[in-house]
């Protein structure tokens, strides 16, 4: 079982998260034209990197959405920080 | 002669004699043996049989090494099955029986089978069941394998408590290496905790004379009370038996027989591993008769159960040097002969036990053989934290190599068997210190092995697998260790290959030209011995592993008698009163359309979405446009998923410039949540927005029906209900006594619906009113199956059940938003794929089926021809209306919506019967009675 830490809650066990998604991903502005293949790799492509990788979750008790990065392959935490800008 | 109980010796208590039997003769035993030494001591040498050839098998091991000693036990009235006979302790009263043999182990009438072994190698069920079908012979086949029976009546206490821990160090291992460095590390001040899987700490030390210049067994005393005194915590009769992500070790700790062990989640900050060695079989023809057994195992007999195992043994090593064995077992009264396997023909002879063995042409008479083919390091749990091994030419043997972080092996774990070299690499370790001397290893040859010599070489003594079967697997390209495996069952027995890995490696090793560490190891996963599966589970079984969500009416539905089920996730009523389920709902439905029914529908979403951005927000989530939206009004919409497939529908509700409230289905509260806080939250400015779900800070009960304003003006509410004033998908907000009150206009019946929320203190009054008022006018409660009638009456859709993964709003006939709305909305460039605009899509239509036949059966095929049929459709909802005194149904079709009227197939498990495509509406299509 994995510990990761919700920056506003601290160390928690992983069944207390969920995963969101990659970091950086832009929903494109479906305003304009998009094609059917960036659209397809907007919903369905992902880096699946091995290695280091930044992922957002979401840490389900207090609901907030946050950045980690950790190595996919070792399974260690490298970090993780808050989704919203601080104030100032 | 066989096994006996010496005099005095051991660590058991004499004392205490403990009666079992076994196969239904009685023996006797004392407090302390295992089931594997009592049955030695009484002098049973057929302890089982084996899984495939049902030969006689022996004890082999005295611990977790032994494949063969596994029993039913019964005791107190209860079954245990497959029971370790080597690490499970002997009480009272214990009956055993043999796993795999019938009536008993030593005469099994499957032992037969072992006479077919030539035709019976690896792959043979594969090979041999192919035609006509597999299936065919599954069953016989399987009813034939399998070790152990589970008995019906199984102990309903026997469950098993879990709790989590933490550390600094955890120490797994309480032998020389482990005592010393649980020590080293407390009396620095650290927080320690020592497992180990006896009764009592200090592993095999207690056969050795001294150490560091005391008495073995006094050293052990005092490091178990300089690590009590230092806060150091020992558990005992706790096994290790995995490692997790991030440290976490999983620890069992065993009760008294009969009790489920204790699962401990241990969060250890840095683990020394102290595991220990095996002793690994050699392989040599016959080497599975009973009373072969591991070298080691033979020395715990003695040392620990007081147990000889023979008093004409031969002793068969294979580099191994001699450390006093021979000594004890002369002691003991045995006549002992120590022989080094060299590189000729070895044997060993005897029918149902052995006799000797021939080495080189000698014949060599023998009541017991012991085998020692090299020591293996325990290296299970540092493979399972992601350590390598590297291949130690010197010992034969993998050693642990490039360390997981935070972990160290030491000791004979580490292949380190000098007690001065462990010591000292224990204590470095202990304190996280490197250890620069390279410690002397065990020497031992590399595992031998006489192919093309006659008679049979076990491998794998539970599963059968001999060196013919290795033979066979590299024959045919299987030659790689994880095929090996999975071809041969090499290694997959309840030991999981702790005795058979190294001979199975080494045997393909040679078979194939390869080095050991070219071939390489299978890999280590937990559990390290087997455990029952409520170690796992623990509590979460039940309604504990899947609460329910409750209403706070509970205790009302049953007094009226509520049949409660689960719905989405809640306890509900499904309907009320006793007799045939599908009558009571029916009556309840007719009730609703003739009177008023009263329906708990708090459950119904309550998300409320805030803030000055509330708007733009709402109308990005819904598919329907929501900004237009004015406030005291109530909207249908659906969500989307990106892809444009319809996530949810609800109603949305406006109840102030800033603030809506989003109605969504009852089984899908937190999903919706979720999606819409992280919307919020990614891309929108999270302090302009606030989302919070008030499901469960409300009860509402909604009246519907006919007489629905009867009963509400009944109430008294502070409130004007005329339609003039609250029309329908209208929602009004004001206070009665001093408490919050919510009326909303809103039907998913078809007939006027008043929903009235109040909380869930106020819930018992307004109950009680609103059913005495209801049965005045020949009203009451209905449940959720009446409801689900009267929605498929009117053609609303329940999402998940009359929409499948692919449906989308314009297959629902709600195609305005996709064609006009202009601003952005979840979902938007899904709806114009190549998939949505496909001709063909499946839309939901209504089915009727011809005067006086049956109903449709939900899930059933629309097929475009009888003979060879072609799936167009499925039955989404099914029901009998008591309102139209005939089935219903709704379905989703190819091209539905322009086939009202075609008649069509419907196919059902072979079965067929036809059906006219209509509307989905089969009740007040025009709404009048809404308005009513």
């Amino acid at each position: 079982m994995q510990i990761f830490t919700c920056p506003f809650c601290g160390e928690r066990n992983e069944t207390e998260f969920h995963f969101v998604g990659e970091a950086g991903k832009v929903r494109p502005a479906t305003s304009g034209e998009i094609s059917e293949s960036e659209w397809a790799r907007y919903l369905y492509a992902q880096r699946n990197d091995l290695g280091s990788t930044r992922e957002i979750w979401i840490h389900l008790p207090c609901q907030e959405l946050f950045l980690m990065e950790r190595d996919s392959m070792t399974m260690g935490v490298r970090g993780t920080r808050k989704l919203r800008k601080e104030n100032g | 002669m066989s096994a006996e109980r010496l005099t005095s010796g051991g660590k058991i208590d004499r004392g205490q004699q403990l009666s079992f039997t076994f196969d239904g003769m009685s023996y006797s035993g004392f407090k302390g043996d295992t089931l594997a030494s009592a049955l030695l001591a009484n002098g049973v040498r057929i302890v089982g049989r084996s899984f495939k050839y049902h030969r006689p098998r022996g004890v082999w091991g005295a611990w977790v090494d032994d494949p063969n000693a596994i029993f039913n036990v019964r005791l107190g009235g209860y079954e245990f099955p497959n029971c370790a006979g080597a690490t499970t302790y002997l009480v009272d009263g214990m009956e055993l029986k043999a796993v795999n043999a019938w009536p008993s182990a030593r005469f099994d009438v499957k032992g037969g089978l072992d006479l077919f072994h030539r035709w019976l190698g690896a792959g043979f069920y594969y090979k041999t069941f192919m035609w006509p079908d597999w299936h065919l012979f599954e069953p016989m086949i399987r009813k034939m394998a399998g070790l152990g029976r589970l008995e019906p009546g199984l102990s309903e206490a026997y469950r098993s408590d879990q709790s989590h821990d933490q550390c600094e160090l955890l120490v797994i291992g309480g032998g020389a290496a482990g005592l010393a460095a649980a020590r080293a590390a407390c009396e620095a001040g650290h927080n320690v905790v020592l497992v180990d899987d006896h009764a009592e700490m200090g592993g095999a030390l207690y056969r050795v004379g001294g150490v560091e210049g005391t008495d073995a067994a006094d050293w052990v005393a005092a490091q178990v009370n300089a690590i009590n005194l230092a806060g150091g915590r020992i558990l005992t009769e706790t096994t290790a038996f995995g490692v997790f992500d991030h440290k976490l070790v999983g620890l069992v700790q065993n009760r008294t027989f009969g009790e489920a062990p204790k699962l401990i989640r241990m969060r250890a900050g840095r683990v020394l591993l102290a595991t220990g060695a095996l002793d690994r079989p050699l392989t040599f023809a016959n080497n599975d008769l009973p009373g072969i057994m591991s070298l080691d195992a033979a020395d715990e007999f003695l040392g620990r159960y007081g147990v000889l195992v023979g008093r004409k043994i031969v002793i068969l090593r294979n580099g191994r040097g001699e450390d006093g064995i021979v000594d004890r077992l002369k002691v003991a009264g045995a006549d002992v002969a120590d022989l080094a396997v060299g590189e000729g023909n070895l044997s060993a002879y005897g029918r149902k036990a052995v006799r000797g063995v021939i080495m080189d042409g000698n014949m060599i008479e023998a009541d017991a053989v012991l085998v020692s083919g090299g020591r293996t390091p325990l290296v299970h749990l540092w493979c399972h934290a992601g350590g390598k091994l590297s291949w130690d030419d010197y010992s034969s043997a993998f050693v642990p190599a490039i360390a997981p972080d935070g972990f160290a092996a030491i000791g004979a774990a580490n292949g380190t068997f000098d007690i001065d070299d462990t010591l000292a690499e224990a204590r470095a370790r202990a304190l996280g210190q490197s250890v620069t001397k390279a410690a002397r290893r065990d020497p031992a040859h590399p595992p031998r092995l006489m192919t093309g010599w006659r008679g049979r070489q076990w491998i794998d003594f539970q599963h059968d697998v001999t060196l013919k079967d290795v033979e066979l697997s590299a024959r045919e390209n299987y030659a790689s260790v994880e095929h090996l495996k999975r071809y041969t069952t090499l290694g997959m027995a309840s030991d999981q290959g702790k005795t058979s890995n190294m001979a199975g490696l080494a045997a393909m090793a040679q078979l194939t030209g390869r080095t050991i560490p070219e071939v390489g190891t299978t890999t280590f996963r937990p559990p390290f011995v087997p455990l029952p599966i409520e170690t796992y589970h623990g509590h979460h079984r039940g309604q504990l592993f899947h609460p329910l969500k409750r209403l706070a009416l509970e205790a009302e539905h049953r007094a009226a008698g509520a049949a409660l089920c689960e719905y989405g996730g809640w306890l509900r009523p499904g309907w009320y009163g006793t007799g045939d389920p599908d009558d009571r709902a029916q009556d309840e439905a007719r009730m609703a359309r003739r009177s008023v029914g009263i329906l708990d529908a708090s459950p119904l979403g309550k998300i409320e979405v805030m803030g000055p951005d509330a708007e733009a927000f709402m109308n990005f989530i819904y598919y329907n446009t929501m900004a237009t939206l004015a406030p005291g009004n109530i909207r249908y919409g659906f969500m989307l998923t990106e892809q444009g497939v319809v996530y949810d529908d609800g109603v949305v509700a406006r109840m102030g410039d800033n603030r809506f409230i989003v109605s969504c289905s009852s089984s899908h509260v937190d999903g919706v949540s979720r999606m819409l806080e992280i919307w919020r939250q990614d891309g929108n400015d999270p302090d302009r927005l606030f989302i919070h779900d008030t499901t469960q800070n409300w009860t509402t009960l909604t009246l519907t029906g006919p007489k629905a304003r009867v009963v509400a003006k009944g109430l008294e509410l502070p409130l004007d209900l005329s339609p003039e004033v609250f029309p329908h998908m209208a929602i009004r907000e004001c206070d009665m006594d001093g408490n919050p009150l919510r009326v909303a206009r809103v039907s998913f019946t078809g007939d006027v619906s008043i929903e009235i929320s109040v909380r869930p203190s106020r819930a018992v009054a307004l109950w009680n009113r609103m059913c005495d008022l209801a049965r005045e006018v020949g009203g009451g409660p209905i449940g959720i199956e009446a409801l689900s009638i009267l929605r498929a009456e009117k053609g609303f859709i329940i999402v998940g059940k009359d929409t499948d993964g692919e449906t989308m709003p314009h297959d629902l006939g709600f195609a305005a938003p996709r064609m006009r709305k202009k601003t952005e909305y979840v979902g938007d460039r899904g709806l114009h794929s190549e998939a949505a605009n496909d001709p063909d899509r499946r839309q939901l239509v209504g089915l009727a089926v011809p005067a006086g036949a049956n109903r449709l059966t939900t899930g059933a095929h629309i097929v475009s021809e009888p003979v060879n049929p072609k799936s167009e459709g499925i039955v989404t909802s099914s029901y009998f209306s008591p309102t139209l005194d005939r089935p219903i149904a709704l379905a989703l079709l190819a091209r539905g919506s322009e086939r009202h009227g075609q008649t069509v197939t419907i196919w059902h498990m072979g079965q067929s019967c036809m059906a006219t495509v209509c509307a989905p509406c089969a009740f007040d299509s025009k709404g009048d009675r809404l308005h009513a």
